[in-house]
């Protein structure tokens, strides 16, 4: 590495420093969009007591679901965990904790995380089990918790196309939680398809900026779908 | 006769206006995108993060990058926009999406609405119905008026956790239109074929009925 270059050779370069009992954001929704080698690497490293800030947690056998069969994840934040056997299992044998978060308020943690606020107010939850033990606020006569930001150890991201300095464009709805997740780690690995030279991106079209990536690697993709629902 | 769950979606489509921004929650709420009057513009938002959903893609067309918040396979239509969760939950929070129509389990006289969690059941999460409700001024609650054992579903009280308080105005369920307001229910239309009385006697919570009740137009 040198200069601006972000790009590693390796997964294994690309998640070195991951410990046990990290705190890990991923992007994705569903199967679309999920870095799927960093989520290969967590397992082959057998890193345990993750907290997983994911708006879901991949399906039995893939995705984040593959760091379920051996027991990695001790915490998963997320909004919606219903896809996933052996989840539920750990979860009613009290092997897995989960903190559910409405979806927006989820996205907004990892932006104001990554952004330097600390927290915020949302009238989301309110009224709710959600706002249960959360500051109240009532501004122009409506009330509203009060939210903290998230951050990570480390965030995984999936990209479509960066250029070397790891300025990333994300693919069609595969964007989802991506860009917030890339801003939100102390150390944010970006997965793309394709790896080209500074310079053949127009600056415009970039999503994510190079200065939120730490390590660039370009990798190779299943995208499994979850529904594939097509017409006649 | 009750409404089925398409002569439901119908109902809820004459709520569409032309040029509205409409996010649909899954079931039901997704059956409305098929009753769109003919001439009429309307964008559906998906709260994953697109604007302007199209139909489901030919087999040819399927791509794993393009997704709805079902999880499904999805086409754009012209003039779509995509972006991230952040932003798509601002347009929701931010109060810029123009119609939201969800389901519920319950919903009561205050317009609290109960939708994600049944006690003692597993617990898969809210998703994005918690930010639809607290964001969403004009939101259509799409339902069956009472239980497969002929609990009523429209209460005084939601007896299970919300997932929004005081948020809904509007109910369309298989036998009636209602309308919430001042903590209780009015009956504003009936489906075709069913009385009063049976709305009445399947409906748990503060029910105000004007002297004339006019038929659905399903």
């Amino acid at each position: 590495m040198s200069g601006f270059n972000k790009v590693v050779g390796s997964y294994e370069e690309a998640m070195a420093g991951l410990e046990d009992g990290m705190t890990v954001i991923a992007g994705g929704f569903g199967l679309c969009g999920i870095p799927e080698g960093c989520i290969a690497q967590i397992k082959k490293m057998g890193t345990k007591e993750l907290t997983i800030v994911s708006n879901n947690c991949g399906v039995d056998g893939f995705g984040l679901g593959i760091l379920l069969e051996d027991k990695q994840i001790k915490k998963m934040v997320s909004s919606y965990v219903g896809e996933n056997k052996l989840f539920e299992d750990q979860l009613l044998g009290g092997e897995l904790e989960v903190e559910l978060t409405p979806q927006g308020t989820l996205a907004e943690k990892m932006r104001a995380g990554g952004a330097g606020i600390p927290a915020f107010y949302t009238a989301t939850g309110y009224g709710t089990p959600v706002g249960d033990g959360k500051e109240v606020r009532e501004f122009d006569g409506r009330k509203y918790i009060m939210e903290e930001a998230i951050t990570g150890d480390f965030a995984i991201v999936k990209g479509w196309k960066a250029d070397t300095y790891g300025n990333v464009i994300y693919r069609h709805t595969a964007q989802n939680f991506n860009p917030m997740a890339a801003t939100a780690g102390k150390i944010t690995i970006v997965e793309v398809e394709e790896i080209v030279e500074p310079g053949e991106l127009d600056p415009t079209q970039i999503h994510t900026p190079g200065i939120y990536v730490d390590r660039l690697i370009q990798g190779t993709f299943e995208k499994r779908i979850e529904q594939r629902t097509v017409r006649a | 006769m009750a409404l089925s769950r398409e002569q439901l979606a119908m109902r809820v489509a004459q709520e569409l206006q032309d040029g509205f921004y409409v996010n649909l929650g899954i079931g039901i709420p997704t059956l409305v995108a098929n009753y769109v009057p003919e001439g009429m513009e309307v964008m559906l938002q998906s709260e994953n993060g697109l604007l302007g959903m199209g139909p489901f893609p030919t087999e040819e067309e399927v791509d794993a990058d393009m997704i709805n918040a079902g999880k499904q396979t999805v086409t754009t239509i012209t003039g779509a926009s995509i972006f991230s969760s952040a932003e798509s939950f601002a347009m929701i929070r931010g109060g810029h999406v123009d119609l939201t129509v969800l389901g519920a389990f319950e919903v009561d006289v205050q317009g609290n609405i109960a939708s994600w969690m049944i006690p003692g059941k597993l617990i898969k999460g809210m998703g994005g119905a918690m930010d639809l409700v607290a964001g969403a001024d004009n939101i259509i609650v799409t339902m069956t008026h009472a239980d497969k054992h002929g609990n009523s579903k429209l209460l005084n009280e939601c007896t299970l956790p919300l997932t929004g308080a005081g948020c809904i105005k509007k109910v369309v369920t298989d036998l009636a239109y209602l309308e919430i307001e001042d903590g209780q229910f009015i009956l504003k239309e009936r489906a075709p074929g069913v009385s009063v009385e049976e709305i009445v006697s399947k409906t748990g919570g503060k029910l105000v009925v004007p002297d004339n009740v006019p038929e659905m137009n399903v």
